[in-house]
């Protein structure tokens, strides 16, 4: 069964989703019940089933792990396997999804639908992290629109249509373009078995296309095309805007999925194509990268400060957070990338839990404008207690994840520019500020607004979906080994693979010698 | 001798020997009345051609003198020709017999035009070509205006006559001008004369061929007649129009140009990329501000013409691969979305406006669904087999040198992916309406299902469709 482990995890889901499509009729209430413990069990059975991957995975080897390999299509294969640095990401999502799944229990609306399109989007999430072979992995990641257009779109709020036509089209225009660079590679390459992709040299002779001189040559211009597609995904300021309303607009559930789970696609395609496969590129684009980071960092932290919605606000934090991941991913050196994998993982832990937090109260009140809130705590204390854990973890407080991943980061991105980094530490201050200052305008003070008087504390449901959350946040915050031990060596290795290519084109000692 | 070059004739020989059997048989007994039978056995007959052409065809044989070729090439044209308008004649019946169109002429247009179409992908000279070409255009003339009490069905058919006249009129000025400058009209011939370098004469030839060969494809700046005659033809006309004449068509092209003009692949490879581009953006583009579903796969099927152009732009033998994959790929969604199409009714009357779809999700959630699959496989969109046609030839463009070309046709794509979008919101995010009739005919729910199907399973093995598209291409290029 291990053998092919990874296949199952994989495709477990969309069997859940398959029953449910075929063999449950009706839309009365038992059929939605039915719909919801079918996709609550499916969900978490895969849970269990990738517990496997985590005890049989050996974290001091360097290659993939979990490896299976068949015959597919155009000379493609089906190959998927998992190293240190996809691992996580896979369980991550598995993590998540039965918490995604129990925290839409009240939905009413076409519910047998709602659930099929989380299991499929489960079923392409993961193999988004565990595909071996370029076609596949696109498979994946493009398909991933399809059933998030549909969440957006069916589940969606008021001005739903318009934020599903611009996350769909926004992100396929990046991902075409990465398709066209794949193109290239396979025909460069004659391949698209990731592991030999790995270790190929693509060519990085300088060229001039249209009279400007490109430095890195193919190599720049493949990395161009994969950051349109990662940088859209992630994503990054300047082509960030889809996000806000994307979220907006989506139910709780997406949000919490497009939050913790998509977002991490950017960062993760980052360091298995662009990083190892265009040195060179990365080389030449690095700087420009760590610039836009900071950029993010700082404006849209300060754009957070100025919204009136709770999900938007959290979604430019989300933006914000993601730029500390760009930011320690082009350090290249080991804290950088250690702390933005751990960004990545507890920021799916945390921006999932402040989505929930807010989809609590938006399933009392209806509205998500913070105006109409103030003084929650003396009506809501467990809601108050839980939501100030999430905002702290989300400032970075030591002793929550959050913090683990930003120093890291910081710590790296330091050895390599102290001016990025400096600027940077100034979106730490400026994230306590916008998180603080919601909780404080959301929960804080007394309660005068009516229409508050009657709410309701969190039910048990509600407090079962949370604890999971809250265990992993203050676990890795206090204890971050049980992630960088996972991803230490694997990180090592790429980060040696990546100098040795540089030295090997020329490129390294141009740069260093700046 | 002449025995061998009958043989190599027979599929086309039976199906016009059929279609004359036929007409007589019909007029001289009961005339409409025998339309039912007269369309279940030419489809029939062309379900039993093209499975003998399929299995039974090996090698490469010509006859009259090289005018007429069968190799794996024009085998694999005419199997996806036959099947597909075998689908479409099946398809028709319910449509056409509501709708008092029902006459026993129609399928046996079908057949001629089908033989034409024959003709033309095993043409190996240029009257071979003409000849086909003319046979199928004929009978389609006809068929375009089958309604002859509505206006706009006569008006379709009348301007694709015109238009179409005003291309054949292109394509023999093109003919007579690389007769005058190779001395010969067979393939071989011209490629003879060519390889020394192409003249300006012969090249002024060569434009003129393409450019009337475009009109068939409806490759703009070619496409003017398009919308108007998808628009106005009776719906299965429409989806006619849009599967096996555009195959054809394309494999003529294929044909002309490589079997023609091999040795001068730089000269067409740059009129063929410029054919491709403009399409693609063309039809994505234009199709945004369509109302009219028809209308919409018109401006569609001008797009997708643009990219499988852009396989054959490549002058290679993957790039005519991609090209016969896409084609075939193409011509199964076209039939699926037809399928559907011609069941929207409402009151029993038909309607095209895609905001009769509001909510139909709700309405017809299995038929939603399979539309869904299509309309995302027409936009391209990965696991459904649309993605793997698209991937191939801007595969075969990035390989043949054509790297701009392939990403001109990734930005048109997204930009298309807007109005096949649009249609999933209308049906899915719409708000409440009046429900279109619930009615459909088994037929055509179970092409609608079985497309989508295919759309949706092809993600596994493609149908193994690359090995004998690899053999027609071989065939061709060499």
């Amino acid at each position: 069964m291990l053998n092919s482990l990874l296949s199952i995890i994989t495709f477990m889901p969309l069997l859940g989703a398959a029953i449910l499509a075929l063999f449950l009729r009706g839309d009365d209430e038992a059929a939605q019940r039915n719909a919801k413990w079918l996709a609550l069990i499916a969900t978490t059975a895969t849970f269990i089933v990738s517990i496997f991957l985590y005890t049989g995975f050996d974290p001091a080897n360097t290659g993939f792990q979990f490896v299976e390999e068949r015959e597919w299509i155009l000379g493609f294969q089906y190959k998927m396997g998992v190293d240190g640095i996809s691992v996580l990401f896979v369980l991550l999502t598995t993590f998540l999804m039965p918490l995604v799944i129990a925290s839409c229990w009240d939905v009413k609306h076409r519910v047998k639908d709602y659930m099929i399109a989380f299991l499929v989007l489960e079923t392409l999430m993961i193999g988004v992290f565990c595909a071996l072979d370029l076609i596949l992995f696109y498979l994946f990641f493009e398909a991933g629109l399809i059933p998030m257009f549909l969440i957006i779109g069916i589940w969606g709020g008021a001005n739903r249509i318009y934020a599903s036509f611009k996350f769909f089209l926004y992100t396929l225009l990046g991902s075409v373009l990465m398709l066209v660079a794949m193109i290239g590679m396979y025909v460069d390459a004659g391949t698209t078995d990731i592991p030999t992709l790995l270790t190929h040299n693509f060519t990085s002779e300088n060229f001039e296309l249209l009279g400007i001189q490109i430095v890195g040559g193919m190599q720049t211009l493949m990395w161009i095309a994969f950051f349109a597609s990662f940088a859209v995904k992630m994503p990054m300021w300047p082509v960030h805007t889809w996000l806000p309303d994307a979220h907006v607009q989506a139910p709780t559930a997406g949000s919490v999925v497009l939050a913790a789970i998509l977002l991490k696609m950017g960062g993760y395609g980052f360091l298995r194509f662009s990083l190892p496969m265009f040195p060179v590129g990365s080389e030449v684009m690095g700087e420009f990268v760590l610039w836009l980071s900071a950029i993010a960092i700082i404006y849209t932290s300060l754009v957070a400060l100025a919204q009136e919605d709770m999900k938007k606000l959290i979604a430019y934090s989300s933006v914000a957070h993601m730029g500390y991941v760009t930011m320690g991913i082009f350090a290249v050196n080991q804290q950088g990338i250690d702390g933005a994998i751990f960004q990545m993982i507890s920021h799916g832990f945390i921006s999932g839990a402040l989505f929930l937090c807010v989809g609590v109260i938006y399933d009392r009140m209806h509205t998500r404008e913070i105006d109409a809130y103030g003084g929650l705590v003396n009506r809501m204390p467990a809601y108050a207690l839980i939501f100030m854990l999430f905002t702290m973890a989300n400032v970075g407080l030591p002793g929550t994840s959050g913090f683990i991943g930003e120093f890291l980061v910081l710590m790296g991105v330091f050895q390599v520019n102290t001016w990025i980094a400096m600027l940077a530490t100034t979106g730490v201050i400026l994230s306590a500020a916008y998180a603080l200052w919601l909780y404080r305008r959301v929960v804080m003070g007394d309660l005068i607004k009516e229409s508050l008087k009657s709410i309701s504390d969190m039910t048990t449901r509600e407090r079962a979906i949370f604890a999971p959350l809250v265990v992993m946040t203050l676990l890795l915050g206090v204890y971050p080994a049980l992630v960088t031990d996972m991803i230490g060596p694997s990180v090592a290795a790429l980060i040696s693979n990546y100098d040795s290519a540089l030295l090997d084109s020329g490129v390294g000692t141009a740069v260093a010698g700046n | 001798m002449i025995q061998a070059d009958l043989n190599t004739v027979m599929p086309e020989l039976i199906l016009a020997v059929y279609s004359m059997v036929a007409l007589m048989a019909a007029v001289y007994t009961t005339k409409d009345k025998a339309a039912p039978y007269v369309l279940w056995t030419t489809s029939g007959l062309f379900v039993i051609l093209a499975v003998l052409i399929g299995t039974t065809g090996a090698g490469t044989t010509t006859a009259f003198g090289g005018a007429f070729v069968d190799d794996a090439f024009s085998r694999f044209a005419k199997v996806v020709i036959l099947l597909s308008a075998a689908a479409i004649l099946l398809l028709s019946q319910d449509y056409m017999t509501r709708n008092g169109l029902f006459r026993f002429e129609y399928p046996i247009l079908v057949a001629l035009s089908v033989v034409g179409m024959m003709m033309m992908v095993s043409a190996g000279d240029l009257m071979a070509l003409y000849m086909g070409l003319e046979l199928q255009s004929l009978s389609l003339y006809v068929v375009a205006a089958l309604r002859r009490d509505s206006v706009k069905s006569t008006e379709a058919g009348l301007k694709y006559f015109v238009l179409g006249a005003l291309s054949s009129g292109m394509l023999l000025y093109g003919c007579s001008l690389v007769y005058g400058y190779s001395g010969t009209t067979l393939f071989s011939g011209i490629t003879e004369a060519a390889s020394g370098g192409v003249g300006l004469g012969l090249l002024f030839g060569l434009v003129f061929v393409v450019a009337g060969m475009a009109f068939k494809v409806s490759a703009a700046p070619f496409h003017m007649w398009t919308p108007d005659v998808y628009e106005g033809s009776p719906t299965p006309i429409t989806a006619f129009f849009a599967t096996a004449p555009k195959v054809a068509a394309l494999a003529l092209f294929a044909r002309v140009v490589h079997d023609a003009f091999g040795a001068a692949v730089s000269d067409w490879s740059q009129i063929v990329a410029f054919l491709a581009v403009v399409s693609m953006f063309l039809g994505s583009i234009a199709a945004i501000g369509q109302r009219d579903i028809k209308r919409l796969m018109a401006y569609s099927s001008i797009s997708h013409m643009g990219f499988a152009l852009m396989g054959l732009a490549a002058g290679t033998a993957g790039g005519v691969q991609a090209m016969l994959v896409y084609v075939s790929i193409y011509v199964v969604m076209n039939v699926g979305t037809f399928a559907f199409i011609l069941s929207m009714e409402k009151d029993g009357q038909a309607v095209t406006d895609i905001d009769a779809l509001q909510n139909y999700s709700k309405q017809q959630p299995g038929r939603a669904l399979a539309v869904l699959i299509l309309m995302f496989s027409l936009a391209g969109i990965p696991p459904m087999v649309g993605f793997f046609g698209k991937y191939y030839v801007l595969q075969a463009a990035v390989d043949g040198g054509l790297a701009w070309l392939a990403v001109a046709g990734v930005v048109a794509s997204v930009i298309g992916a807007y109005y096949y979008l649009r249609i999933v919101y209308y049906m899915y995010f719409g708000e409440e309406r009046d429900a279109l009739d619930p009615g459909m005919a088994p037929v055509g729910w179970a092409m609608l299902m079985g497309c989508a199907a295919i759309m949706l399973l092809g993600v596994i093995n493609l149908f193994g469709i690359e090995a004998p598209a690899l053999a027609a291409a071989q065939a061709l290029v060499n």
